[in-house]
């Protein structure tokens, strides 16, 4: 007994207050934050405990999964992470397989195509708020300029003032901005192949594409996945690039995160944390499978 | 066993550092838990101790007025404070960002925390009903007769911000939102006379049709919450200041015909608009018409502040006049300033409430700020040539409270009317739809 509390007890100690932080601080407010979410508390009168509040159950769920705009913008959310994702994934791969070939100034490419994920996603969305400029013909600015110039002028659009496909705009810069890191991450992969390997292959006379196919892509399977996770969760969690483009207030580029800071604003904290639970949900699914996919790879 | 000593030491060493490193832990997360209410307490003691004392206080002022003319008239409130009441130290509480919506996020979190500003800014009227339900704002009605304001100020604007028989709010300044701003030389270009005023909606129409087929934008218009200000004009241009009011009392039903009328009026005035509005503000469309991009653009007169910085005149380089069908009616807001409750200095917010709503305090503010002053004593030879003729209508017309500016619904009902408006104008639902979500909005 005493042996167990030897071996168990110091490290348990150690870690104890990160484990009471985490506990009260992300555990302890996630279920504070579920609990509002399943009251009524939707005026400023109830936030301060003027009015009484009840338990509601999950209505404020059913109220805002049946409600077209919250439909809205969760059609946004999925429309955007789809882009989003294949955007950085085809990218990044395309960028990291050229540079894997010997490039002459191979670290200045790489520094290059890195570089904008060192901006913000506040700063570069004012920029893009002038390069995606919906203005077309004669008063046209911004990318859409720039096709008159080339001659492009079919290309021409609205940008994200489209109100079904406009959150895909957005995607754009997000994707200017993350596909450098993807990139990084599969140059690794590449790079973390043995030469042997390809060598090997090539003596059993294997073409190029199926050592690409045989060998190469399945050990780069982990990376991408890992790609994946990092540029999922992010996607779900996109606020601050529709704030500096767009405006909170524009239908067109609703997404769940700012219904959140919208219904907050309305003193509206039920429907919030609602949003917010949802939010979680989503990105649990994502999450949790690979979580589990680790676990279990580190234990074989 | 010389090792296991050593082992046995260290593990109890370990075991003290783990306690150290939990008290700490806990020590910083109580530190830095107050370090946000910390100096406010200590503020508290200290200015309570003197305040009992009769001698200096203090006031924290929150506002969003941090740049251009807004801070100008922030500090002509500053400098007639200094001169009544050289005993209260003025602190700027002043936070930046979002036309005041960082400011009202901030003022929330502190309103919820209990560690009010000693009197924050607010839209005068229904913007306050959150304020006031939640118990965060104190009932100011013996101040206004101490001050000697309620015959100050008209009544119409009393009347407004009257909630059931008290007063929460001190109004520092009106501001009109229903007003044209046009460039005569694109007008004139477009072979119309600048002269011109038009009586109704219909008359306007032409003059827009004109403009646009002289190649110009007809009328310049901005994101969302400019848009809902143009809403709310068409709305009183075609329903009149009664059925208009009406809206927001319950009286006028939103889903009537002549609501349905002013709603495809608005959805022409929107074609008439630039297509790159959802990302621009309402300077950036106030620049249209000043560069010349533009014929018209309806904003409030804070416009007129602009135009001033950019040294325009009136007349030549730009004229105005109410919206069509809006003359003799004053789309009104305004900013005020109240008493929260547990205020940490009462008799300093006192005082800055007394300079708000005297006469030398309105002068100062709104002859920086570009607005005109809430008491109807006020000498308008002191002010330019937009704020006279505001002065004069505000004496004589209907005043009507502003949707957009707070005035008129609290902040769930324009969240609500925001939103409809902007997937309306985006084309994410018809003018029916639109119409139901309106009507929806009210609740």
């Amino acid at each position: 007994m005493r042996r167990t509390i030897r071996g168990w007890g110091p490290p348990l100690l150690l870690i104890s207050p990160s484990l009471i932080l985490i506990g009260v601080f992300v555990y302890g407010l996630i279920a504070i934050n579920a609990y509002t979410s399943m009251t009524d508390m939707h005026t400023a009168a109830q936030t301060t405990g003027r009015a009484p509040v009840a338990f509601v159950g999950l209505a404020n769920y059913w109220d805002l999964l049946g409600s077209d705009s919250f439909q809205h913008s969760l059609k946004n959310l999925a429309l955007y992470t789809v882009v989003f994702l294949a955007g950085t994934m085809v990218f990044g791969f395309l960028w990291a397989w050229m540079l894997d070939r010997p490039v002459k100034g191979e670290g200045v490419f790489r520094s290059i195509y890195l570089f904008p994920m060192a901006v913000s996603f506040i700063a570069s969305g004012v920029v893009w708020r002038w390069l995606l400029n919906s203005n077309t013909g004669d008063k046209a600015s911004g990318l859409n300029r720039l096709f008159q110039m080339v001659g492009l002028d079919f290309l021409q659009n609205g940008w994200w003032n489209n109100v079904n496909f406009g959150i895909t705009a957005i995607a754009i810069p997000a994707i200017w901005q993350l596909a450098g890191y993807v990139m990084a991450l599969f140059l690794a992969g590449f790079r973390g192949i043995p030469e042997e390997l390809r060598e090997a292959a090539r003596i059993d006379g294997a073409s190029e594409w199926q050592l690409y196919r045989l060998v190469v892509f399945p050990q780069l399977t982990p990376i991408a996945l890992s790609a994946v996770i990092v540029i999922g969760h992010m996607s779900l969690k996109v606020f601050d690039l529709i704030m500096s483009i767009s405006k909170p207030a524009n239908y067109q580029t609703k997404v769940p995160a700012i219904d959140m800071f919208l219904f907050k604003s309305e003193y509206d904290y039920a429907s919030s944390a609602a949003v917010g639970v949802i939010l979680l949900v989503i990105v649990a699914i994502l999450i949790i499978p690979y979580l589990v996919h680790v676990a279990r790879s580190g234990r074989r | 066993m010389e090792a296991q000593t050593i082992m046995r030491v260290h593990r109890r060493y370990a075991g003290v550092l783990a306690g150290i490193a939990v008290a700490g832990l806990t020590l910083m997360g109580c530190s830095s838990g107050d370090s946000g209410g910390g100096d406010t307490a200590t503020e508290s003691t200290s200015g309570s101790a003197t305040d009992t004392a009769g001698a200096a206080t203090e006031v924290e002022v929150f506002t969003w007025w941090t740049s251009g003319g807004e801070k100008a008239g922030l500090d002509g409130l500053v400098s007639v404070l200094a001169e009544k009441y050289p005993n209260v130290e003025f602190i700027n509480g002043a936070v930046a960002g979002g036309a005041g919506s960082a400011a009202k996020d901030l003022l929330q979190s502190r309103l919820q925390a209990n560690d009010p500003p000693d009197t924050f800014q607010a839209h005068a009227g229904a913007e306050l009903d959150d304020y006031i339900a939640a118990g965060q704002v104190e009932d100011i009605s013996d101040l206004y007769t101490e001050f000697g304001l309620t015959d100050a100020f008209p009544a119409d604007l009393l009347d407004l911000l009257t909630v059931d028989g008290a007063i929460y709010s001190v109004p520092a300044n009106i501001h009109r939102a229903n007003v044209v701003w046009a460039n005569p030389s694109v007008i004139e270009a477009a072979g119309l006379d600048p002269t011109a005023t038009y009586a109704t909606m219909a008359d306007w129409f032409t003059a827009l049709d004109a403009v646009q087929a002289s190649g110009k934008t007809a009328l310049s218009i901005a994101t969302t919450w400019t848009q809902v200000q143009l809403l709310e004009t068409v709305l009183i241009s075609d329903l009149g200041p009664d059925a208009y009011n009406g809206l927001w009392l319950g009286e006028t039903d939103w889903t009537g015909a002549d609501v349905t009328a002013a709603l495809e009026d608005f959805q022409k005035l929107m074609s008439y608009t630039n297509t790159d509005r959802d990302g621009l503000d309402w300077p950036d469309a106030l620049g249209m018409v000043t560069s010349g991009d533009a014929a018209f653009n309806v904003m409030g007169d804070w416009a007129a502040g602009e135009l001033d910085a950019e040294s325009l005149t009136a007349g030549t380089d730009y004229i105005y006049f109410p919206v069509p069908g809006t003359d003799g009616i004053f789309d009104f807001l305004a900013d005020s300033f109240t008493l929260p409750v547990g205020a940490p200095h009462p008799d300093g917010a006192k005082a800055w409430l007394d300079v708000v709503g005297s006469l030398e305090g309105q002068t100062a503010f709104n002859k920086a700020k570009g607005s005109i002053p809430a008491r109807t004593d006020a000498d308008p030879m002191e002010f330019n040539e937009y704020q006279q003729s505001a002065i004069k209508d505000f004496g004589s017309d209907t005043i009507v409270p502003s949707l957009m500016h707070g005035a008129a619904a609290p902040i769930a009902q324009l969240n609500a009317i925001s939103d409809a408006t902007s997937k309306f104008t985006t084309g994410g639902s018809d003018l029916a739809t639109f119409q139901s979500e309106l009507a929806a909005s009210a609740g």
